[in-house]
């Protein structure tokens, strides 16, 4: 797993690339929590066009992000999700709390 | 069922081997009539027991050993993941959607492997290991079709 961290005004812009499995759940978790400590950012935007596979791990990373940032009124955006990976948001239900759009430019001019 | 191919292997506890994993069994299940979204599916299914093999039944150590087993019969795949690890007490409540021992893992893991394989069964019990036995029959034509139609 690679991953690419942006931030512009309070919205951390997030372009993870591979397979978010258990062997990478650590790290993102880890590199994710690091910038939303930035105390500017209050909404996130993942970029999953380069997400190729997702299973439970790589989920729960998410949906932690979503319950810390959803508890103090931020809000998490999705961009990008590939067929087989929206199969597995669409089934744990996660593509109902949060919002996609067709782009990062729009998910980020609707972040706020 | 006569089998007419079949895949074991043994792996150490360790969460790049998740991949490995998975490939291996969906490259072996591939010799069946599957679909690429069948593939992706067997992919997730496998992610999911392997993954809890290591951290429910091996506590996260890398020191186990995750057996993996697949069986091709003449129209069928058969999936087994085997652990020696601590094993579940209550297998029933385990498979419960909303179970789950990590807050930020939703107990999605058995619902995947549910909802991607047509059969799953598992066999464990404190302090036993646990063994979890999937399988899959690839979707004829007519199958695809319907779900297709259900918006897939």
């Amino acid at each position: 797993m690679d991953l690419d961290l942006e931030i512009s005004r309070d919205i951390l812009l997030a372009r993870p690339r591979g397979e978010l499995d258990l062997s990478v759940a650590d790290a993102l978790r880890d590199a994710l929590e690091g910038a939303l400590g930035e105390n500017t950012v209050r909404h996130l935007v993942i970029n999953l066009a380069r997400v190729s596979f997702i299973d439970s791990s790589g989920l729960g990373v998410i949906l932690g992000r979503y319950k810390r940032l959803a508890g103090a009124g931020g809000r998490v955006s999705l961009v990008g999700v590939q067929p087989q990976v929206r199969r597995i948001l669409e089934l744990s239900g996660l593509l109902r709390i949060m919002r996609e759009y067709a782009s990062e430019e729009e998910a980020v001019a609707r972040a706020g | 069922m006569n089998t007419v191919n079949q895949l074991k292997m043994e792996f150490s506890s360790r969460p790049e081997n998740v991949a490995f994993a998975r490939v291996a069994v969906a490259a072996f299940a591939a010799q069946l009539d599957f679909t690429l979204n069948d593939l992706e599916e067997i992919k997730v299914a496998v992610s999911e027991a392997v993954a809890n093999a290591i951290i429910h039944g091996y506590g996260n150590s890398p020191d186990g050993i995750v057996r993996v087993g697949a069986v091709i019969t003449d129209r069928m795949l058969e999936v087994r993941v085997e652990d020696d690890g601590r094993g579940i007490a209550d297998v029933k409540r385990a498979l419960q959607p909303s179970f789950s021992t990590d807050p930020d893992r939703m107990g999605l893991g058995f619902v995947f492997m549910q909802s991607f394989m047509d059969r799953v069964q598992v066999e464990s019990a404190a302090g036993k290991g646990t063994r979890v036995i999937m399988s899959k029959v690839p979707e004829c034509s007519g199958a695809e079709a319907a779900a297709a139609r259900a918006g897939h």
